[in-house]
């Protein structure tokens, strides 16, 4: 049993401590003060809002696991929905066949691939500041999508795309089932795979990870392109939801992904940092924001709220090493 | 001169630039090299270069704020409603109060930065959130037309009729500007609490062995960055003669962008006042004559993403490698 434990924590990290203490915070505190919160309701609409903002987050994870930012993705996934819209537009619009559209999700992977390579190429071989190339990305992408939409939005598209945003299967909604799988990709990548143990190496200390034979030039390269596919499925599945495009879409989860992260545990200068605790994080947000619903107050309040979450979970942490600290002073 | 040159780098460049561009844009338009659209320039950016220098204040002394336009939009509103309750007031008590309370709201973040010792993007990203989302749940979205006379009154400080009869002026805006400009430079450059401000972002372990009280620096560079913050949401109300809720929303960013764009390093102990200035007129230059040749509004900001894009990637090469003449003897690159 111990064995179990040890092996569950090692598969987890301790991170999970934040994250976990607050979901069991949020549990019982609306668990008691609203009746309602504990159904399948507020579980239902728990499962497909956190999908939009959950594969920003691992969008916005790799970065941050390397001792970067990137801002640049929730444009990013809006340029991948254009794209998506595009080609279904020039091929056939509503009646666009099934090829068709999985072509064009094919080629919002790719642009989304294409604009975190130039950020990746920029940030590697310029060493400037991911902070800001990615934010000079941001400003871009959305003044070519403000260009080519010229601020309208593109609305129009096959019926078989709405079950992506709102169809379940089993009684999973699609777009949770889209986000678990990316969550496990994401995971795997970062503990069994080769470039997961560089990005940890880079984000803890990119000189020394340079000399130990690391091609830090490529892993950076590779980490912004994967975000920029990720962006693109995030864009795909926002399209899906809202059954239109428009450039702004999901601009206010920009700075709520980097809280996401935070909360999960992710250290900000890069190096440590877990996917589950990360998922735990989003769910949490995402029941608090319900449960605030449910009590009657707005989208804004909530907003309010998970800032005082993070800055609560911060100042746990902060308490937690002082205690440890102050007692090895004494013993 | 190489000197000079040397230690001054960003800042030459970036006027370098400057002056090519307004040079392509006085042959190319007939409107841009004329006094009254260099003022319209002085004042359209005064609210940014308000908040910029700011900014600079804080990344210097190795931190960095996302809350500040959100701070500032905060301020904005109480301040509204204050003035809307006392009734009357003027320019020193408006300056006076939205000072005070931008000064309180940094003070919110230097104190969980340095009690907690939370990292300060969490600390700012954090209390964003808070002060954006209780400003609109409380306000509920709804704008103040209803300022106060004295705040919506234009004042025109200099005013000259050009040859085709139309007027260049230049309002307060810039001299509220002028004025936080030479205070921020007074205080990095004059003062030893800015030397001990670069000291600290630059390494702050050795500044606190050095004897430089660390509590007190993020006091100043927050406070210092609330202050501006909550003089340029002042002037942005006069500016705009309304207050928004989310007016200045998403401002921050681009004012980073700028900031940084003048040389300050995000990490600490690097930048100068007139680099920042330099980077948001750089910014406000090409939007301007982007304007002037009639581009579509719509491709504005596309450019000017490409140009930053282009600027960070010009200006991280380092300079040295590309003129090693300029090499400061004995020097390794």
């Amino acid at each position: 049993m111990s064995s179990l434990m040890k092996r569950a924590g090692k598969l987890i990290g301790t991170e999970i401590i934040g994250p976990g203490l607050a979901f069991i915070a949020v549990m019982l505190f609306f668990g008691l003060a609203a009746p309602r919160f504990l159904s399948n309701a507020t579980f239902g609409s728990v499962a497909f809002q956190l999908p939009e903002l959950g594969l920003l987050t691992l969008a916005m994870l790799l970065p941050i696991l390397t001792g970067g930012l990137n801002l640049a993705i929730t444009f990013t996934a809006n340029i991948a929905g254009l794209t998506v819209a595009w080609v279904l537009q020039n091929h056939g619009g509503a009646d666009a066949s099934l090829l068709v559209f999985a072509a064009g999700c094919a080629l919002a992977v790719a642009a989304g691939a294409l604009s975190g390579t130039v950020m990746g190429l920029v940030i590697a071989y310029t060493r400037a500041h991911p902070i800001l190339v990615s934010l000079s990305m941001m400003i871009f992408l959305r003044g070519l999508g403000e260009f080519l939409t010229r601020g309208g939005d593109i609305s129009g598209f096959p019926s078989f795309i709405s079950p992506i945003g709102h169809g379940s299967i089993f009684g999973l909604p699609i777009p949770l089932l889209i986000f678990i799988a990316c969550v496990l990709l994401w995971h795997v990548l970062l503990m069994r795979l080769k470039l997961g143990f560089n990005i940890y190496m880079i984000g803890s200390n990119i000189e020394a990870a340079r000399y130990s034979g690391v091609n830090t030039r490529k892993v950076l390269v590779l980490v912004y392109t994967l975000s920029g596919a990720m962006c693109a499925v995030a864009g795909i599945i926002m399209m899906a939801r809202f059954n239109s495009v428009r450039v702004g879409h999901g601009e206010s989860y920009l700075l709520i992904t980097v809280l996401a992260c935070f909360l999960g545990g992710v250290n900000p200068f890069g190096g440590f940092g877990r996917v589950i605790p990360v998922f735990v994080a989003l769910v949490v947000l995402q029941l608090l924001s319900s449960g605030l619903n449910l009590m009657g107050a707005n989208q804004h309040l909530a907003t309010a709220v998970w800032g005082i979450l993070l800055l609560g979970v911060m100042i746990m942490r902060w308490l937690v090493s002082w205690l440890t600290l102050s007692n090895t002073y004494r013993g | 001169m190489p000197k000079l040159f040397h230690s001054h780098a960003t800042e030459i460049v970036l006027l370098a630039v400057i002056l090519l561009i307004s040079m392509v844009l006085s042959l190319v338009t007939d409107r841009f090299f004329s006094l009254g659209n260099a003022f319209d320039l002085l004042n359209t950016s005064s609210v940014n270069i308000i908040f910029a220098v700011g900014l600079l204040v804080v990344l210097i002394s190795g931190g960095i704020d996302i809350s500040f336009a959100v701070a500032a939009s905060v301020v904005q509103y109480i301040a509204a409603l204050l003035l809307g309750q006392i009734g009357g007031g003027g320019w020193l008590s408006g300056l006076i109060i939205a000072g005070g309370l931008g000064i309180c709201l940094g003070a919110i973040n230097a104190f969980l930065i340095h009690r907690f010792r939370i990292i300060s993007i969490v600390a700012t990203i954090a209390t964003f959130n808070i002060y954006f989302g209780l400003l609109m749940f409380f306000t509920r979205g709804v704008s103040i037309y209803d300022l106060p006379d004295w705040l919506t009154q234009r004042v025109v400080l200099f005013e000259r009729e050009a040859a085709d009869g139309s007027w260049a002026e230049l309002t307060l805006p810039v001299l509220i500007m002028v004025a936080c400009v030479m205070a921020t430079w007074t205080l990095v450059t004059r003062t030893t609490i800015g030397r001990q401000l670069y000291a600290f972002g630059d390494n702050p372990e050795g500044a606190r062995r050095f004897g430089i009280n660390v509590g007190a620096m993020h006091f100043i560079a927050f406070g210092w960055l609330g202050l501006m913050a909550g003089i340029g949401g002042l002037v942005q109300a006069h500016y705009a003669q309304e207050v928004v809720p989310n007016a200045l929303y998403g401002r921050e960013l681009d004012v980073l962008a700028a900031v940084v764009l003048g040389g300050a390093r995000l990490g600490g102990g690097k930048g100068t006042v007139f680099g920042c200035v330099l980077g948001v007129l750089l910014v406000s230059i090409t939007q301007n004559g982007l304007n002037l040749m009639n581009v579509s509004p719509f491709a504005f900001k596309m450019v000017i993403g490409a140009i930053i894009l282009l600027a960070i990637t010009v200006s991280s090469v380092r300079l040295e490698k590309l003129l090693p003449f300029m090499r400061a003897p004995g020097e390794r690159t």
